[in-house]
């Protein structure tokens, strides 16, 4: 339990930390260090499980599973890589004059209480506290989503405050639902421990269980970006600094989605109805299926890949809703993938609109001939995205659609309409932007793209072969969210 | 249900559930802002005195450290902080031209409705006071959910999102005693947090549309211009 607890405290104290000396001029340096250190720790944690299985702490405060620890690995890989992107980033946005000292040291610090908040999100095993690190996480982007003043800045992000805030509140109300279902037959403190309520399922009223999950669905569902209460996503991943949509999209849309399938996992257990799988289902296909045409008509860089997430993010919640082992595998494969992929995506774009100055898809041209590295990299995360093989998201997408050709047949066919679709919908914007003539004056920007490179190797290798150690970790998770081996 | 035959406790708190979907309601027609977060702060106390009725029925010391703290946060800071903000801002002269408050006020009596028809099937064993202090609960925080609909002012759309996490304590209190402290610790850190956030929009905002009407903030859509 010990680099779990190290990993809660290291965060917090960056928070202190960035908050006094975050204008420093190697800032973005130390911002890497933290991260690095996390994610140390967070590679000790996952060798403590893969060696002796689920740890439950003295206090049962805290659970790390098999399910939770990969996307813990995953939360403290993707904060790192991004800080390494953040850090030129930001001083060429300080450089330019877009941002004070005092806003410099908002943004550090806020980017670990962030992590912290995702961190806790993952690691708590009461369901109140992670209803509570949840809205936390809100809290700690609220601000950074406004980071420009702009006018449009400051409108995704009251939007963004307002929107999450209200559909978290349904969460609560779902979380409460759940604590008087637990209350009936167990009246002490740790009621609201999920550990506790999982062994208990059985006891829990079926009935109220239900409603309570729709609740938490609609609540935490508006966190994911589910349709249609995705209107503050695409805002605020777009008018907040880039960094921040690499880890919005790759982070906080997954640990969203972890609290609806710790929530599912008991109401499944509490209920013999399908009832929970089927909410996600719907909810899931028409968020890809309505993000796949929004794709067309976008007119903003990082609107389109925001919309994108959307997409990813219900066939996400499609697969888990389906609930068989061989779907909760892909699932949780996909979000792995995903998640590298979008936030390697968001580094380049950030490297491409900073060259053209603008967002603007009319407006970014040329960018193979301007600065070869940032357009091979738009155009390969894009193809890697859109699910061309040999990435590893061609595998999880492929494994979806097997899974689903397995249990529903019938929606097949609308999967591979919504694939088709975002696919076209990416190309005919991504292809003008990386080839075509570079413009007049256009210059190259000092851009480090280690992390994209990284990402998308982890991708390709995913795609290639899954490792024997990673494939294992998943199927244990599959084992435990859908209750049999994939295979 | 036999009214008369309900202990005291049950008694009192119904009457203050009821008393607290009545402020919902005034809120939902309440077009002066300073009135506004008056009746939010009276809607606050009213869940103080419901949560210090339940720690003495059920002596229970912890409600009463969650009674402390929304009088501190819901009945005196917040109101306090909005009131701020309103005379700093020079708003409380504006009367919010609230269209067609009919139509609103039909579709809070029929959000309450709705809520008693969501939780009555799952509340069928539970006692007749948690049946009804859970949906009006839950009307309250429908109600808050309309009340942001129906205003365009920013300061009322926080009036709104407080009001709804009023509902919430509400519901708290009354279905389980209250949330385990540390969540309770937890969700007042979170709406501190966000009041203090909210402040701080309040000026960004003023500053960037040169008022709070959030209707007039619509740069970002998907309508083509």
């Amino acid at each position: 339990m010990i680099p779990a607890y190290l990993l809660l405290i290291l965060p917090l104290l960056g928070i202190v930390y960035f908050a006094l000396f975050g204008h420093q001029e190697d800032v973005g340096r130390q911002n890497t260090h933290f991260n690095g250190i996390t994610l140390l720790l967070s590679l000790w944690l996952a060798f403590n499980v893969y060696t002796s299985g689920t740890i439950l702490s003295t206090d049962s405060y805290f659970i790390v599973d098999s399910f939770n620890v990969y996307l813990i690995v995953l939360t403290a890989f993707v904060g790192l890589t991004t800080s390494i992107f953040s850090a030129p980033y930001m001083a060429h946005e300080k450089e330019i004059g877009k941002l004070t000292d005092k806003r410099l040291r908002l943004y550090y610090s806020m980017y670990q209480g962030f992590m912290f908040a995702m961190y806790l999100v993952l690691t708590t095993n009461n369901m109140g506290v992670m209803w509570v690190a949840m809205e936390a996480a809100t809290l700690a982007t609220v601000l950074l989503v406004s980071l420009y003043r702009t006018p449009e800045s400051i409108e995704a992000a009251w939007k963004y405050f307002i929107l999450c805030g209200v559909g978290i509140a349904q969460a609560l109300f779902g979380t409460i639902l759940l604590y008087y279902a637990a209350t009936q037959f167990n009246q002490s403190e740790n009621a609201l421990m999920w550990s506790v309520l999982y062994d208990n399922a059985a006891l829990l009223n079926p009935e109220i269980l239900e409603i309570a999950f729709v609740f938490m669905l609609i609540g935490y569902g508006t966190k994911i970006g589910l349709v249609p209460l995705h209107n503050w996503l695409p805002d605020a991943h777009s008018e907040g600094p880039t960094p921040m949509s690499a880890v919005l999209s790759g982070l906080l849309l997954n640990d969203a989605l972890y609290a609806v399938v710790r929530n599912k996992m008991l109401v499944d257990g509490a209920t013999d109805s399908d009832i929970a799988g089927y909410l996600m289902m719907g909810f899931g296909l028409t968020s890809f299926l309505v993000a796949a045409f929004f794709l067309h008509r976008q007119k903003d860089i990082k609107r389109l890949f925001s919309y994108s997430s959307i997409e990813h993010m219900g066939l996400m919640t499609f697969a888990f809703g389906m609930g068989t082992p061989f779907a909760t595998f892909a699932a949780l494969l996909h979000m792995t993938v995903h998640s590298l992929t979008k936030s390697a995506i968001f580094v380049t774009v950030g490297h491409a609109a900073q060259i053209a100055g603008t967002q603007s898809i009319a407006k970014i041209r040329g960018l193979i001939k301007t600065q070869p590295k940032v357009g091979w990299g738009l155009l390969i995360g894009t193809l890697a995205i859109a699910g061309f093989p040999p990435f590893g998201v061609f595998t999880s997408e492929f494994l979806v659609l097997l899974a689903t050709m397995h249990s529903y047949p019938w929606l097949t066919p609308l999967l591979l309409l919504g694939i088709g679709i975002a696919c076209a919908g990416l190309f005919r914007n991504i292809q003008p932007m990386v080839y075509g003539e570079r413009p007049e004056g256009q210059q190259a920007v000092q851009a480090n793209l280690w992390p994209v490179m990284i990402h998308l190797a982890i991708v390709l290798w995913l795609g290639l072969a899954i490792p024997d150690f990673l494939s294992n970790w998943f199927t244990q998770a599959t084992i435990l969210i859908s209750g049999s081996a994939p295979l | 249900m036999d009214i008369e035959n309900l202990d005291h406790y049950a008694q009192l708190i119904l009457s203050l559930a009821a008393l607290v979907t009545l402020t919902s309601f005034i809120m939902l027609a309440q077009g002066r802002l300073l009135r506004l977060v008056f009746i939010f702060a009276l809607q606050g106390f009213l869940l103080v005195l419901a949560t210090a009725i339940a720690a003495y029925s059920f002596n229970n010391p912890h409600l009463y450290i969650s009674a402390a703290i929304t009088m501190a946060l819901k009945v005196l800071f917040i109101p306090w902080m909005l009131r701020r903000h309103i005379l700093k801002l020079e708003m409380h002269r504006d009367v919010e031209a609230l269209s067609n408050k009919t139509a609103i006020m039909m579709g809070g009596a029929s959000l309450v409705v709705f809520s008693y028809y969501v939780l009555h099937p799952i509340m069928q064993d539970a006692s007749m006071i948690l049946l009804n202090a859970l949906s009006l609960s839950l009307a309250v925080i429908l109600l808050g959910m309309l009340l942001m609909i129906s205003h365009h002012q920013a300061i009322a759309h926080v009036v709104g999102f407080m009001s709804i996490e009023n509902g919430l304590f509400f519901a708290a209190t009354v279905s389980t005693n209250g949330m385990p402290m540390v969540v309770e610790l937890g969700v007042a850190f979170d709406v501190l947090v966000a009041a203090v956030l909210f402040g701080i929009f309040f000026l960004h905002i003023n500053s960037s549309i040169d008022s709070l009407d959030v209707d007039k903030m619509n740069r970002l859509n998907e309508v083509d211009q």
